[in-house]
């Protein structure tokens, strides 16, 4: 039923030859619209094929990681040492537990530090040193990790050689940007009324921090701990530069020494070019990456299932 | 129907269209009191909008309960009624605008010159190019003045002299004279009763037939409001406007025909009296209408 | 006693930066003493003759690192704005996550990725094709090729750096106020005129900051670049041909070392990554100041 308009009420103008679009006729495109839409479905096919590409690069690569590096698993394979000479013959026991000693060594280091200048930058600040430490931070988590590494071995390795603990310092300096960055907007969220009730109460800096703040904020750093962790657990340079000459090809403890890690034996595997090297590649990439993965969806859902109650 | 209204011209059409609709405007029991009396309209006026049975969903919640009304040509229609009752939603609905608000579900059908805005083949874009909107809080883009008014005429590839279109635009909505030294200054810079000034001018830079206007002078002071009011019975003759209100004494002073939507027993949003203003204001059929304009409550 | 260990913690920080530089400038300042900044410019390495200079490393690694650049700056931010503005809900909440997994793989991963199944494929197909179509462009101009190459390093570099830019840029996307963005629609723009015209331009620092903390990953990447650049070192005017850049020579020698000048040299080459990496950090950061200042405008 379509309506004749009102031909005592003047149209703003002449449909038929201001070209404009006769207003009582279909909701179709009309004038240039045609032209445009077409554009703008242009960009959206786009944008899907970019998304699209992106999300089959990650897949043909975990693809690759999954079939090549499944057939290389075995229990003999996480616990055997390693074997040089024949890769296919050992195992990469020793590299899981260098890692492990890394990760743990560096953690250690860097989560205390992370947090406490979190708590620094919130609770004692001036304008100009948190402005200055937060660029500090920036710039330290923006350095090539050759660069860190580098420095580290000019610190340490140069007079004392080679060693996990320097791995581990090169590992806890690239992981402190992450934890502090992330523990600092934690921090924030908790209500400063918490930490007002807690000065009200007589209690010391120290204890309202601790036993109030702290706890709330628990979750969210432990999360990014794990995070930064799994980061770490995958860099190559500080234990290329660091902690590669290493003696013993079985299972070592004592960070002191150079240890192996799983990303160098990747490394070293994929340099060597020889066919049984570069399935214990595939099978360490394959463990590295499922701790890594792990890691990730399992911070994702914890944060999901506790983003009220960690305040985020 | 008198001849008189319409210069001479009888339009039979039209004749036996009013009448059908004036038969089924009696209240249908489907519908909580939605009564339309034409009282001292023209029947002939052209109805921009046909709403039909038209409810609304967000997900599974009901926001405003099936009614029925129309909006007619180069009239001032306001909608009126306490906050949170469906007067914003609907008037969003006109032109697609809910689109984008998740979980959104229209039933019923909102005709716009005897087309169905939700019917498939519709275009989105071409419904708003004909149906614009001005929001309650000025939105102007961060660019320069001339731009802002400027960019969607371009956009529509309106070939003719851009500095004269904006300069239509402007004194249409009465800001030329204030901007027309720093059109190249940031639409930031300006006022807030500026800002949705230059907000309306935007709107009617692209010519369209219908301007919704979404509480305008909600968040400006009372001399800002007072020129939008102004400006809105200026552009009456040319363009169909609806408007959102929460202001009673705005409605009263400007509309022409006013709606009064309110929460129904289900606290559903719906409409409950719609009529010309004089009637709404002095003469209220519907008790929850005559306890809203005396004040009584919202 | 809270005080004093952030302090100390806050003092770290400043220290570890202080102690980069340290190292590096002491490390290299014999090179520097003996090469001065000619050291830029020359490109034989040789270290058994004391010959060392950085130009082909340098090369490199700015081709490789602006090759990412260009190909992974349009590719995140289309993709930001597929994860912003046109994914359906569910969409998003898969997708989303899946690019910034990406991000997570570790380098030396998609190294032998790369080595093992890229760059065959490159060298089978991709570079025979561009080769074919558009060799009468100097860089694609090599016809025989091994697959390792600057060409599949900055694939493998862009491949590291979409994601950055992606996450980045659909968080700005997101941070658009909808009323501006409502306000466009409603004066019948489609939706690429909404992006072009409000959405973009009110993002446009800071998309320029996402890219250059981008241009810092692929500048400092060592081991996924090493493993597929070849070796190289000569400079060529072809992508084709292989290359060895500043990181991946440090990572390359470092542990097998003819003589002390050549540790000097390759601090000497750490620092020119330090200095470059600081810059452009510090230029992204810059840029992102200025964003906060900007969208706090738009939120009138």
């Amino acid at each position: 039923m379509s309506f004749q308009p009102d031909p005592t009420v003047p149209l703003a103008e002449d449909p038929a030859t201001s070209g404009l679009p006769d207003p009582t006729g279909p909701l179709t495109a009309s004038g240039n619209l045609r032209r445009r839409a077409a554009v703008s479905r242009l960009l959206e096919v786009t944008a899907t094929a970019s998304a699209a590409l992106a999300v089959a690069i990650f897949c043909i690569v975990v693809y690759a990681i999954a079939s090549r590096g499944l057939g290389a698993i075995s229990w003999g394979f996480l616990t055997s040492d390693l074997n040089p000479v024949n890769p296919a013959l050992g195992g990469i026991a020793p590299a899981i537990v260098g890692t492990a000693v890394m990760i743990a060594i560096a953690t250690a280091i860097a989560m205390p530090l992370g947090v406490l200048i979190a708590i620094y930058l919130i609770e004692f600040a001036g304008r100009r040193s948190g402005r200055v430490i937060r660029m500090a931070l920036d710039l330290t988590n923006g350095l090539p990790t050759v660069v860190v590494a580098i420095m580290v071995y000019g610190l340490l390795v140069v007079n004392h050689g080679d060693s996990a603990i320097a791995a581990s310092i090169a590992l806890a300096i690239i992981m402190l940007p992450l934890i502090a960055r992330s523990s600092h907007q934690v921090l924030l969220l908790v209500p400063g009324t918490l930490r007002e009730a807690a000065d009200a109460l007589g209690v010391s800096r120290w204890r309202g921090v601790i036993g109030v703040v702290l706890p709330s904020s628990l979750g969210g750093i432990v999360t990014a701990t794990i995070l930064a962790a799994a980061r770490a657990a995958g860099e190559t340079v500080p234990l290329l530069l660091l902690t590669s000459l290493v003696t013993a090809q079985n299972v070592q403890l004592d960070p002191a020494h150079a240890l192996y890690g799983m990303p160098f034996v990747i490394y070293q595997d994929l340099e060597s070019g020889v066919p049984s090297g570069i399935t214990q590649a595939w099978g360490t990439a394959f463990v590295l990456m499922a701790f890594i993965l792990a890691a990730n969806i399992g911070s994702r859902m914890f944060l999901a299932r506790n983003r009220s109650r960690l305040g985020l | 129907m008198t001849s008189g209204d319409t210069g001479g011209r009888v339009d039979p059409g039209a004749e036996v269209v009013s009448r059908r609709v004036r038969i089924q405007t009696a209240p249908p029991p489907s519908r909580p009191a939605a009564l339309e009396r034409n009282g001292a309209s023209p029947l002939n006026r052209a109805a921009v909008f046909d709403a039909r049975d038209v409810s609304v969903l967000y997900g599974a919640k009901r926001a405003l309960a099936p009614f029925t009304m129309k909006i007619y040509r180069n009239l001032i229609t306001a909608l009126i009624g306490p906050s949170g009752c469906g007067k914003t939603t609907f008037l969003r609905s006109l032109n697609r605008m809910n689109d984008s608000v998740s979980g959104f579900k229209l039933e019923g059908q909102i005709l716009y010159h005897g087309h169905d805005v939700y019917g498939s083949g519709v275009n989105r874009v071409e419904v708003r190019r004909r149906i614009g909107m001005v929001f309650q809080k000025p939105n102007p883009f961060p660019k320069s003045i001339y731009n802002n008014i400027a960019w969607a005429p371009r956009n529509l590839g309106m070939k003719e002299d851009m500095d004269e279109r904006v300069e239509r635009a402007l004194r249409d909505a009465a800001l030329w004279d204030e901007v027309k030294d720093r059109l190249h200054d940031p639409a930031l810079g300006l006022s807030g009763g500026q800002q949705q000034r230059l907000c309306i001018a935007r709107a009617i830079a692209v010519e369209p037939d219908v301007l919704l206007l979404d509480e305008p002078a909600s968040a400006l002071d009372p001399i800002s409001t007072l020129s939008i009011e102004e400006l809105m019975q200026s552009l009456k003759p040319r363009y169909t406007i609806v408007i959102v209100t929460h202001n009673m004494q705005q409605a009263a002073r400007t509309a022409d025909r006013t709606a009064f939507f309110s929460l129904d027993d289900n606290r559903v949003g719906t409409l409950i009296e719609y009529d010309d203003t004089e009637a709404i204001f002095m003469r209220p059929a519907d008790p929850r209408t005559r306890d809203y304009v005396t004040g009584r409550f919202g | 006693m809270l005080y004093g260990l952030c302090a100390f913690a806050a003092v770290v920080t400043v220290l570890i930066i202080a102690e980069v530089a340290y190292q590096v400038i002491t490390g290299a300042s014999p090179a520097i003493s003996r090469y001065g900044l000619g050291f830029l410019w020359h490109s034989a390495w040789q270290p058994n003759f004391y010959v060392f200079g950085a130009a082909e490393m340098l090369f490199a690694t700015l081709v490789t690192s602006l090759m990412a650049l260009v190909l992974a700056t349009p590719l995140g931010i289309a993709i930001g704005l597929f994860l912003s503005m046109l994914a359906p809900r569910g969409v998003r909440t898969v997708i989303g996550p899946l690019v910034e997994m990406l991000a997570a793989i570790p380098s030396v991963i998609i190294g032998l990725w790369g080595v093992i199944v890229l760059a065959p494929f490159v060298q089978e197909h991709l570079e025979p094709w561009l080769h074919s179509v558009l060799g009468f462009i100097p860089i694609f101009g090599s016809a025989q090729t091994t697959g390792l190459s600057v060409f599949t390093a900055g694939l493998v570099l862009t491949i590291m750096v979409v994601p950055i830019v992606a996450s980045l840029s659909r968080d700005l996307f997101l941070a658009v106020p909808r009323d501006l963005q409502d306000g466009a629609a409603a004066l019948g723009a489609t939706r690429w005129e909404v992006i072009r015209g409000v959405v973009l331009p009110t993002t446009a620092s800071g998309v320029i900051a996402a890219a250059l903390l981008g241009l810092g990953r692929a500048l400092g990447e060592a081991v996924a670049v090493a493993a597929v650049i070849g070796g190289g070192s000569i400079i060529h005017a072809s992508l084709f041909e292989p290359g060895t850049t500043l990181a991946a020579r440090i990572i390359n020698e470092i542990e097998s070392l003819d003589n002390n000048l050549h540790r000097s040299a390759l601090f000497y080459l750490a620092l020119i990554l330090l200095v470059i990496g600081v810059l452009t950090n510090l230029v992204a950061q810059a840029i992102a100041r200025r964003v906060g200042g900007d969208q706090a405008m738009l939120v009138r």
